[in-house]
């Protein structure tokens, strides 16, 4: 049977109450909307190590990601801080200790000069592969707009100035502002 | 081998590996108009995932082919907004 046989149901429900309905609409349409505009994905690393080896997954990827037209901030934190210093990341070290992949026992590795010579080793090879240097990963992922960021705690426990990081590196922020982006993220990494 | 594309530009990343390649395609495709092909040369064998990937992940570029020679991957991609 049609409802239009019921002219009277629809006069017995209350304004109010109609009204409710109306705003909950109103309400769900608008958060769904929102839904539809964010179509963009976001990605948040944090890069906590400081050495020639790790510098490089967060500032592929973060630069990659950037190229997909993604939303990326990669927050630096505690020894990651070496990246985007401008002079110490021209000299982050490979360590030969503690890494069985290197061709040599960790008490002969555990030798002064070692950790400089296996670094050497590394350099070259990234150059014969024609693999990018960190310093020109870093102008590329800020040139395309990856938010690189120093957490303002270690910054101050390290005892470094904001002066020593490159421009366009996103200083004063914490923990909170991490994580802000995190809950936001699609892809969220620890390095 | 030469393309039956009508190609706008040609970018050249031979030599270059990941993520090069994908990050110079990206602002090589930013510079050009909608309707454009771009053909990109690289060395590097991971370019021909990498190249298909990105643009599966990317609004805006098409994949058009992917031609291998010896040592030398060639991309073509078009921007279709």
């Amino acid at each position: 049977m049609s409802t239009d046989n019921h002219p009277a149901s629809a006069g017995e429900t209350d304004p109010a109450e109609l009204q409710a309905l109306r705003e909950r609409v109103e309400d769900l349409e608008a958060s769904l909307a929102d839904l539809e505009d964010d179509g963009e994905k976001k990605m948040t690393i944090v890069a906590t190590k400081g050495t020639l080896d790790m510098a490089y997954p967060p500032l592929i990827l973060g630069s990659t990601a950037a190229a997909f037209g993604w939303d990326v901030v990669v927050f630096h934190t505690f020894w990651g801080l070496d990246i985007l210093h401008e002079e110490k990341s021209r000299e982050l070290k490979l360590s030969a200790v503690g890494n069985p992949s290197m061709p040599m026992p960790n008490a002969v590795a555990a030798l002064p000069g070692m950790d400089a010579m296996a670094t050497k080793m590394m350099e070259k090879k990234i150059d014969a592969n024609g693999t990018a240097t960190v310093e020109e990963l870093i102008d590329l992922s800020l040139e395309t707009g990856v938010d690189l960021q120093a957490c303002q705690m270690t910054v101050e426990l390290m005892e470094y100035d904001e002066d020593d990081f490159y421009d366009g590196v996103t200083t004063g922020v914490g923990a909170a502002t991490a994580l802000q982006h995190m809950a936001e993220s699609d892809v969220q990494l620890l390095v | 081998m030469s393309s039956e594309y009508d190609v706008t530009e040609t970018l050249d990343v031979k030599g270059l590996s990941c993520p090069m390649p994908i990050v110079k395609t990206k602002q090589a495709i930013d510079d050009l108009e909608e309707g454009a092909v771009l053909e990109v040369v690289a060395t590097d064998s991971g370019s021909v995932s990498d190249v298909q990937g990105w643009a599966e992940g990317t609004d805006g570029v098409t994949l058009l082919e992917q031609v291998e020679g010896e040592d030398r991957y060639t991309h073509y991609v078009e921007k279709t907004a």
